[in-house]
C-alpha cells in the first residue's frame, strides 16, 4: 500500500513539473526561432541573428529570440530527424537536408526552389592554407601529391567540409586526366597516402594543422582558412587559392512541419529571405562567405574572395548530390575503395 | 518490493535501450549481420578497439595495483592529493583528456618532441589510442583494488615472513590470491570502459582506415550516412564480444573465489 502511495505522489510531482515547464515555454514560443546549422557558421549567424532580430523588432514590434545550434552537418540533420524542433536548417550539404526530407517529410521536397540560387544564399569554396612563404611551393592540386608533402583534411565520412575537399580534388583530376576514372582514382588514392591524420571534423583538422603543426597544407573552407589565419596570426600562414576549385553551396530551408505546428512560418521565412538582402549578403561576405548576389556588397569586402574557376556539384562530373553522395561516400563508394588494402 | 524496484529500474535504464539496439539490428537478419561482421574494415576496427583496450587494461592492472598498494601502505606528504588525483580521469570530460594528450604527444608537444627524433610516434597511431585508454582506465583498477587491500592487515605479511616466506612468495602466495577477484573486476571495468571509449580516443587516433580506426568511429561513420541499421549492427557485434568477455571474466572470478576463499 505504502508503495503505491509513493508512486502516486511521484507521478503527481512529475505531472506538476511538466505542466509548469510547458506553460513556461508557451509564454515564449511565439517569439523564439531555432536555427539548426553546422560548425563553421558560428560567427556568421551570431552577427546575422542580431541584425535580423533588430530588423524584425523595427518592422513588427515583436521581440525575437533566435537560438542557433551548431555541430557536424550530418549530426545536426540527424537531430532534426530524431525530433529537434528546428524552425530553419542551414546546413553544409544539400544531401543532409534531403535526408531530413526523406526520413521525416517535415520539409517539402521542392525546398530547393523556395529561395534564389538553389536556396543557397551564400557559397564558399575550398582553398589551401600553407605555412608562411609556402616552403613546399604548393600552387595547384597536382602539387599535393609531390614527394614529402603532407596534406591535412578531415574524414569525408564524418565531415561535410571534407566531402567538398574530396570532390574538388576529384574535379581537378577529372580535367587533368580527361575523365579517365582509373587515373582519377589513382590520383585520389595517392592524395590520401599523403594524409597522416583524418580528423572527424573541419575544426579538428584546423587544430591539427595550426596548433599541432602537422602537415604542409590544409584543405579548408575559404572562410575557415581566413578564420584560422586571423586566430593564429597572419604571419604564420598563407592562403593559396588554386586556379580551380569547387563551388560549395550550403543550403537553407524552412522546416515546414515544425513551423506549421509552432505557428512560426512567417518569421522563419522572413529570416531566410533576409539572408538575400544587402545587409544579409554583406554580413556573409564579412565572414568570408561568397555572397550569391555580389552587387549588393561593398566592393572592398569582395577583394579577399578572388575569382577562380568553380565546378558545381550539378556538373556532369558529379551529377548532383543525390548521385555523388552514395557514389563517393556511401558504403563501398570511391572513398572506401581507395583505402581497401591491395591484395 | 526491492526486487521489483531493481528490475523496473534496470529495465528502464539498461534493458530497454539494449533491446532497442538488438531490435534495430535484427532487421538486418543473420546474413546482413554476418556481412557487416566479416567486412575487412569492420574486422580491423574491432581488432584495434579490442586489442588496444586489452593492452591498456593489462598495463592498468600492473600499475594500478602498484599505485593502490603505495596509497594504502605508505604514508608520505601529499598522499591525500595523489589519492584524489587518481579520480581525475573519471571527472575530466573525455574530449578534454583527448585533446590534452594529443597536445602532449604530437611531434611539437612536451613529450612528443623528445620521442620524435628517436623515431617513436605516439599521437595518431595505435600507441596513442592505447595511452588514451590507459588514462581513462586507471581509476577503475585503483578504486576496485584499494578497499580490498585496506582489509589486508600488515600482520598477515609479518606472519608470512616469520614462517620463512620470501618477499616474492608473500606477494604471490599470500597477498595476490586474496586480491585476485578485485583485480579481475578492475580489469573488466577498465577493459569494458576502453572498448566503448570515443571522446578521448578520437583526437589522438589519427582515424586512418585499417590503421588507427576504432570501432566506435565506424559506428559514427555509419550514422553519418544515415545508416542506422549498419550502426546498430556494429554496436550489437561489439556488445556480443564484450558480453562474452565479461562473462568469462566473471567465471574466472567465481572460480578464484572458490579456490582462494572469500577474500572480498
Amino acid at each position: 500500500m505504502k508503495h503505491s502511495r509513493i508512486t502516486l505522489s511521484l507521478a503527481a510531482a512529475l505531472f506538476a513539473a511538466t505542466v509548469s515547464f510547458q506553460s513556461l515555454s508557451a509564454a515564449q514560443a511565439d517569439t523564439t526561432l531555432l536555427n539548426v546549422s553546422y560548425d563553421p557558421t558560428r560567427e556568421l549567424y551570431k552577427d546575422y541573428n542580431a541584425a535580423f532580430a533588430a530588423k524584425w523588432k523595427a518592422d513588427t514590434g515583436e521581440t525575437l529570440t533566435i537560438q542557433t545550434s551548431h555541430g557536424g552537418s550530418g549530426a545536426q540533420a540527424r537531430s532534426v530527424i530524431d525530433g529537434l524542433d528546428a524552425d530553419v536548417v542551414t546546413l553544409a550539404l544539400e544531401s543532409d537536408i534531403s535526408a531530413i526530407v526523406k526520413a521525416t517529410k517535415k520539409i517539402n521536397p521542392d525546398w530547393r526552389t523556395k529561395y534564389p540560387h538553389n536556396s543557397a544564399p551564400y557559397t564558399s569554396t575550398i582553398v589551401f592554407l600553407v605555412r608562411k612563404g609556402n616552403p613546399k611551393g604548393i600552387k595547384d592540386w597536382g602539387d599535393l601529391v609531390k614527394d614529402g608533402v603532407e596534406v591535412i583534411t578531415p574524414n569525408p565520412k564524418t565531415s561535410g567540409g571534407a566531402r567538398w575537399n574530396y570532390l574538388a580534388a576529384w574535379a581537378w583530376a577529372y580535367g587533368q586526366y580527361g575523365g579517365d576514372e582509373a587515373k582519377i582514382k589513382d590520383y585520389i588514392s595517392n592524395l590520401f597516402q599523403h594524409v597522416p591524420v583524418l580528423d572527424s571534423g573541419a575544426r579538428g583538422s584546423t587544430t591539427t594543422f595550426a596548433q599541432r603543426e602537422l602537415g604542409d597544407v590544409l584543405l579548408a573552407w575559404e572562410n575557415e582558412a581566413y578564420l584560422a589565419s586571423d586566430e593564429f596570426g597572419a604571419d604564420k600562414f598563407d592562403i593559396i587559392v588554386p586556379p580551380q576549385s569547387i563551388l560549395a553551396e550550403p543550403p537553407v530551408a524552412v522546416v515546414d512541419g515544425n513551423v506549421d505546428a509552432k505557428g512560426t512560418r512567417k518569421v522563419a521565412e522572413a529570416y531566410l529571405q533576409y539572408l538575400y538582402s544587402a545587409e544579409g549578403q554583406t554580413i556573409a561576405a564579412k565572414h568570408f562567405y561568397r555572397p550569391s548576389d555580389p552587387k549588393l556588397v561593398p566592393a572592398d569586402l569582395l577583394k579577399k574572395l578572388p575569382e577562380l574557376k568553380l565546378v558545381t556539384i550539378d556538373d556532369p562530373i558529379f551529377g548532383g548530390w543525390a548521385k555523388a553522395q552514395p557514389y563517393h561516400f556511401g558504403d563501398g563508394g570511391t572513398f572506401d575503395q581507395i583505402y581497401k588494402p591491395k591484395k | 518490493m526491492t526486487l521489483g524496484f531493481t528490475l523496473a529500474y534496470l529495465t528502464l535504464i539498461v534493458l530497454i535501450p539494449l533491446a532497442g539496439l538488438v531490435w534495430r539490428s535484427a532487421s538486418l537478419g543473420w546474413g546482413g549481420m554476418w556481412h557487416v561482421a566479416t567486412d575487412p574494415r569492420t574486422l580491423n576496427a574491432l581488432k584495434i578497439s579490442f586489442g588496444t583496450s586489452l593492452v591498456a587494461a593489462l598495463i592498468n592492472v600492473v600499475f594500478g595495483v602498484i599505485v593502490a598498494w603505495v596509497l594504502v601502505r605508505y604514508r608520505f606528504p601529499g598522499r591525500r592529493i595523489i589519492d584524489a588525483i587518481v579520480d581525475l580521469p573519471f571527472a575530466l570530460p573525455t574530449a578534454v583528456a583527448g585533446i590534452a594528450l594529443t597536445a602532449l604527444y604530437s611531434k611539437n608537444g612536451w613529450i612528443g618532441r623528445w620521442l620524435d627524433p628517436l623515431g617513436i610516434k605516439v599521437a595518431f597511431t595505435p600507441v596513442g589510442i592505447t595511452i588514451a585508454l590507459i588514462f581513462i582506465g586507471l581509476p577503475f583498477v585503483v578504486r576496485t583494488v584499494q578497499p580490498v587491500m585496506e582489509e589486508i592487515r600488515k600482520e598477515v605479511e609479518e606472519a608470512a615472513a616469520t614462517l620463512g616466506a620470501t618477499r616474492f612468495q608473500t606477494i604471490t602466495r599470500v597477498l595476490l590470491p586474496g586480491l585476485t577477484p578485485a583485480i579481475l573486476t578492475g580489469f573488466a571495468l577498465a577493459f569494458a570502459r576502453a572498448v566503448g571509449e570515443y571522446g578521448s580516443v578520437i583526437f589522438i587516433a589519427g582515424n586512418l582506415p585499417y590503421i588507427s580506426e576504432i570501432a566506435p568511429l565506424l559506428i559514427v561513420i555509419r550514422l553519418e550516412e544515415f545508416d542506422y541499421t549498419g550502426a546498430t549492427a556494429i554496436a550489437a557485434i561489439m556488445l556480443i564480444i564484450s558480453f562474452t568477455m565479461l562473462f568469462v571474466i566473471n567465471l574466472i572470478q567465481a572460480w578464484s573465489r572458490r579456490r582462494y576463499g572469500y577474500a572480498t
